[in-house]
């Protein structure tokens, strides 16, 4: 139930005769230029991230006259289906925070409207949290995530591992041995937590830089219009072998909490966690090192792409982006990072927040996320693209056939795409 | 009791004990009639067209495109492909039919069997069976949602079904993660889903219970029958039109598996718990592939239907 | 009382199984009222032994604090209560109306609209939601400006798109035509006797003879309807404003990145306990009314 759509009991019916004529109405909804601009975004219940939201909201309505901007909230998990629906109604709001890997989907769909702020504004961004499609800017996050190995410095002198660095992190062999050594010379349960609970994004998220790293990857990017080879080819079988093996060899728990609780529970000795994970780890744990992820052929790689800001196409351009150039100031950046943990998208907001200025506990992040971050791929197959990774990951994982289940998921992505004759590409 | 039995008599008594009611000339009483009875029944009619039979047909016409769920390329008619992709494509769908079936053959004996044995057990004289009625009930009056994430916790590895069975058979039971095994997730799956619904049966039983007058039994006891030929030959037989009741409303419950599904296992591990429903959503709203989402959608509507009609047949004939 | 009378030694021996069945049926809940007052790490940590049902280590009612940071419990929880109340209400007005025509008048296209009725029955909601959110976006409503009447398009983020699609239910309508078919013949006639009007005897005669099953089909609706207690992805998709969120959304608040299992049983236990309130006020005359609604064909 975590970060996913839970419980999209909505379904298999409906509407597509229906969205001509939704996509027409919300083009022509009523928010055209009054002044007024609605914001959605998916953080309800998360206080830290709407604090900083208000604020900026708060800033912006008393700096100018020209427009008020208000904020409706909704819970994560279903998001995206509050969204599809208001797309299917013509009731979209002017702007809203969307997932990295859906700003495609959404663009090709008409919900959403090309960006038009400055460069020398958008430059200053890390890359991966601009949302690209067809070479117009879409979308844009004052955040970035990361991911890394969350280790006890204690624990891998104990089992006698080389800690590794970002200019020499592990490779396939010193990971697969690290595992070995750990399992065989700690009293720790599992290796390592892969938090394979969370079957929301977290799987292409957290898993397929694994196999982009083995040299697969989840669409083949020279042309966008298949599957095969990149997700079914010998680094794909590689990968997906390997993966199976790390929990068919004891190493990794087949059913581990959200979170990496297991880590935290001291019930694994390492963690495959995002970087929101890391304060309460460093809270739990005096000797916790963040280390880079291994390299599995191709250097190492993280999941790149967190929730950015977008303007739908019912939308006033010329408000919504004013909003957008006003809230993207440094200070905000910083706020967010400071409230939430999150890494800042910027290099002089960085130098603002606690933990990931040049001295932070957490700058490490930063460097991960510029050098190893590979976004998901930029088309709107992607959503059939995640849902179809995370169930055949998941029969990988529950120790099904490594090719057959990567097969069946090349010919259900292949299938998909050619009955949207290629998405355009 | 009797709210319903005294009010009802005392009615009874009062219509029988009037004078014989002179009968309104025919053609008028037939006329007012008539036009009331429509009328009664027209909000409830015109709601339940709107709501349920449009969007059925909506559905129904969309099974035969391509349709999206959100996409700017109109749907395309492409007639039964969606019918063809199911079952001759989709292991997936195949499987998840297969699983349904099997879903529903064993919660149906074991919810209904279970939901008897528990209302025979609070349909007992004794002091504070109103206090066990009501815990029976409760997993029933607790959101679908809120018991399988409960439940989730508690078939873990290391989780409190495998700790208490550790316990009873005094540290033999290894431990198993239940959910995460092709070979235990199903089953898993029907125990909690029996536990959730068994009490609502349980209540349905109770009634049917309640409707065996008490003079049959002491008839019956005076020729010395033993408790279990009560049980077999009087009370059994007049449960008949409850037993149907229960059969069928069960069968569609089962049938509609979803919710579990989707917060325990997501229809894995391997397959193993994935149902219909469950893939409707999948294909329909995640994937966006409404179309051939509605089309499954049919398939799930006849054969539903075709149960209902079968059970309603085979324990019609009986009698 | 047509229970089965035991002697009291066999008394002894009822109890044992319904005890050790009771705690089946409570374990469940138990461990979610105790982990309610306990912090995450506690309640991993009390997983593997029948600490996880007690409430001890270090408890506090935090977590339920906690909740009513994180959402607005008590608007929701109107919200809830007030689209409860409104479904059930207006629910049976027009289903028992409709049950009521079916079962006791005759009139043409009866057998028809009894037969289409029940073939609604096995229609299941979630798999034409897509339809209906297209649907309710275009429907007509009248508003008011102070008091003047206005035509507006849309029933999208209002209190009536919660409930009016839901007042129908078709097997409210079953369960209360089978129910008015067991009353006594002849009712209708003392009544026009007397000079009734259809509606007045269906309002003095009828209804009152019918308290049981007028509570089964509230505990129904309350229990079972998508709209009422567990509306859930309804409301997601079709009600944008806070202010108009009923409880199960907020489940959704707690799913962060870092979720709060405390907080989790905190607040669906929250959510829970006034159902079973519901349950306890409704049961006696909830069984009876089944009974009496008889499951005959």
């Amino acid at each position: 139930m975590q970060r996913r759509d839970l419980m999209k009991l909505a379904a298999a019916s409906g509407g597509a005769a229906l969205v001509g004529p939704a996509l027409a109405a919300c083009s022509a909804s009523e928010s055209a230029a009054d002044g007024e601009l609605l914001v959605w975004t998916h953080s309800a219940g998360n206080e830290e991230e709407l604090a900083v939201t208000d604020q900026i909201l708060e800033s912006f309505n008393g700096g100018q006259d020209e427009y008020t901007v208000e904020r409706e909230s909704f819970p994560q998990d279903a998001y995206n289906d509050t969204v599809n629906a208001a797309a299917l109604s013509g009731d979209l709001p002017d702007l809203l925070t969307v997932d990295g890997p859906n700003v495609p989907n959404w663009a090709w769909a008409g919900n959403l409207q090309p960006l038009d702020l400055p460069a020398e504004l958008t430059d200053r961004f890390l890359p991966s949290t601009l949302g690209i499609f067809q070479d117009q800017l879409y979308s844009i996050g004052h955040w970035e995530a990361a991911c890394s190995v969350f280790a006890r410095e204690s624990v891998l002198e104990a089992a006698g591992v080389r800690v590794p660095t970002i200019e020499e992190p592990w490779s396939r062999e010193e990971f697969d041995e690290a595992l070995e050594r750990i399992a065989a010379d700690t009293d720790y349960q599992w290796a390592i937590d892969l938090s394979t609970a969370d079957i929301g994004e977290w799987y292409p998220y957290a898993y397929s830089p694994f196999l982009q790293s083995f040299g697969g990857d989840l669409l083949d990017r020279s042309t966008y219009l298949t599957a095969e080879g990149a997700l079914n080819g010998e680094a794909a079988l590689a990968w997906g072998r390997w993966f199976q093996g790390l929990f068919t060899g004891g190493f990794a728990n087949i059913e581990s909490p959200v979170g990496g609780e297991d880590f935290n529970q001291g019930k694994a000795a390492m963690a495959y966690m995002g970087n929101w994970g890391a304060l309460p780890a460093m809270d739990l744990f005096d000797d916790v090192l963040f280390l880079p992820p291994p390299d599995l052929g191709t250097g190492p790689k993280i999941g790149g792409g967190s929730w950015q800001w977008a303007i739908t196409s019912a939308a006033d351009p010329a408000g919504a982006n004013t909003f957008l150039e006003a809230a993207l100031s440094d200070e905000f950046v910083a706020d967010f990072s400071n409230a939430a943990g999150l890494i800042p998208a910027t290099d002089a907001a960085a130098e603002l927040t606690e933990h990931y200025a040049s001295d932070g506990a957490l700058r490490m992040m930063v460097d991960y996320s510029r050098e190893f971050a590979v976004l998901r791929p930029e088309t709107p197959a992607y959503t059939v693209i995640s849902s179809v990774f995370t169930k055949y990951t998941g029969d990988i994982i529950h120790g099904g056939d490594v090719r057959e289940a990567l097969d069946a998921a090349v010919s259900e992505i292949d299938a998909d795409i050619e009955s949207n004759s290629g998405y355009g590409f | 009791m009797t709210i319903a039995s005294t009010d009802r008599v005392a009615a009874e008594a009062a219509a029988v004990g009037r004078a014989p009611a002179p009968r309104r000339r025919r053609g008028d009483f037939s006329r007012s009639e008539q036009r009331a009875g429509a009328a009664f029944a027209t909000p409830a009619v015109v709601l339940l067209l709107l709501f349920v039979v449009g969007p059925a047909v909506v559905s129904l016409a969309m099974s035969f495109t391509n349709a999206r769920l959100v996409s700017p390329v109109a749907p395309e008619f492409v007639g039964l492909d969606n019918f063809r992709r199911a079952f001759t494509e989709d292991a997936v769908f195949t499987r998840s039919l297969l699983n349904t079936f099997l879903f529903a053959a064993l919660v149906v004996p074991i919810q209904g069997g279970l939901g008897l044995v528990l209302a025979l057990l609070v349909n007992q004289k004794i002091a504070g069976r109103n206090l066990f009625r009501t815990i029976y009930f409760l997993p029933v009056i607790t959101s679908m949602v809120v018991i399988s994430l409960l439940w989730r916790f508690l078939y873990q590895e290391d989780g409190l079904v495998n700790s208490a069975l550790s316990m009873l058979t005094g540290g033999v039971w290894a431990g198993r993660a239940w959910l995460a095994d092709p070979s235990t997730a199903m089953g898993a799956i029907v125990v909690m889903s029996v536990w959730q619904g068994v009490g609502f049966h349980m209540v349905i039983w109770l009634a049917g219970l309640q409707t065996i007058p008490e003079e049959v039994y002491e008839a019956s006891a005076l020729d010395g029958t033993t408790p279990w030929e009560r049980f077999r030959y009087i009370t059994l037989p007049l449960l008949k039109p409850t037993f149907v009741f229960v059969l069928i409303t069960i069968t569609i419950a089962a049938m509609s598996l979803f919710i579990q599904v989707d917060i325990m296992t997501g229809g894995g591990p391997l397959n193993s718990t994935s149902s219909i429903v469950y893939q409707i959503v999948q294909k329909g709203f995640q994937q966006q592939q409404i179309g051939y989402g509605a089309a499954l959608s049919l398939v799930f509507f006849c054969i539903v239907l075709a149960l209902a009609l079968l059970q309603r047949r085979l324990t019609r004939d009986k009698d | 009382m047509n229970a089965m009378t035991l002697r009291p030694r066999r008394r002894l021996w009822a109890y044992l199984p319904m005890t050790l069945l009771a705690v089946f049926f409570l374990f469940p809940i138990v461990f979610m009222l105790a982990a309610s007052l306990k912090s995450d790490h506690q309640i991993f940590a009390d997983m593997d032994s029948f600490r996880a049902f007690l409430p001890v280590g270090g408890i506090s009612l935090d977590n339920y604090a906690a909740v009513f940071d994180r959402v607005p419990f008590w608007r929701f929880l109107g919200n809830t209560i007030f689209v409860t109340f409104m479904v059930t209400a207006l629910g049976l007005v027009v289903n028992s109306l409709c049950g009521y025509a079916l079962a006791r008048m005759r009139w043409k296209g009866r057998a028809v609209v009894f037969a289409f009725i029940i073939a609604t029955l096995i229609l299941p909601f979630d798999t034409t939601i897509v339809p209906m959110v297209y649907l309710v976006a275009n429907l007509p409503w009248i508003g008011f400006e102070g008091v003047r009447p206005v035509l507006e398009v849309g029933w999208l983020n209002t209190y009536h798109v919660q409930i009016i699609p839901f007042v129908v239910n078709a097997f409210a309508i079953f369960l209360f035509a089978q129910y008015f078919k067991s009353l006594p013949k002849g009712l209708e006639e003392a009544a026009a006797m007397d000079g009734a009007g259809w509606l007045r005897t269906y309002w003095r005669i009828i209804v009152p003879l019918s308290k049981p099953v007028f509570a089964t089909v509230t505990i129904l609706t309350v229990v079972t309807s998508p709209a009422t207690w567990n509306a859930y992805l309804w409301p997601l998709m079709t009600v944008q404003s806070e202010e108009l969120r009923p409880v199960m959304v907020g489940v959704q608040y707690f799913f962060q990145l870092d979720t709060s299992w405390g907080e989790v049983m905190a607040y669906i236990s929250m959510i829970t306990i006034p159902m079973v309130a519901v349950f306890i006020a409704f049961q006696r005359a909830f069984i009876q009314s089944i009974a009496s609604a008889g499951m005959k064909d």
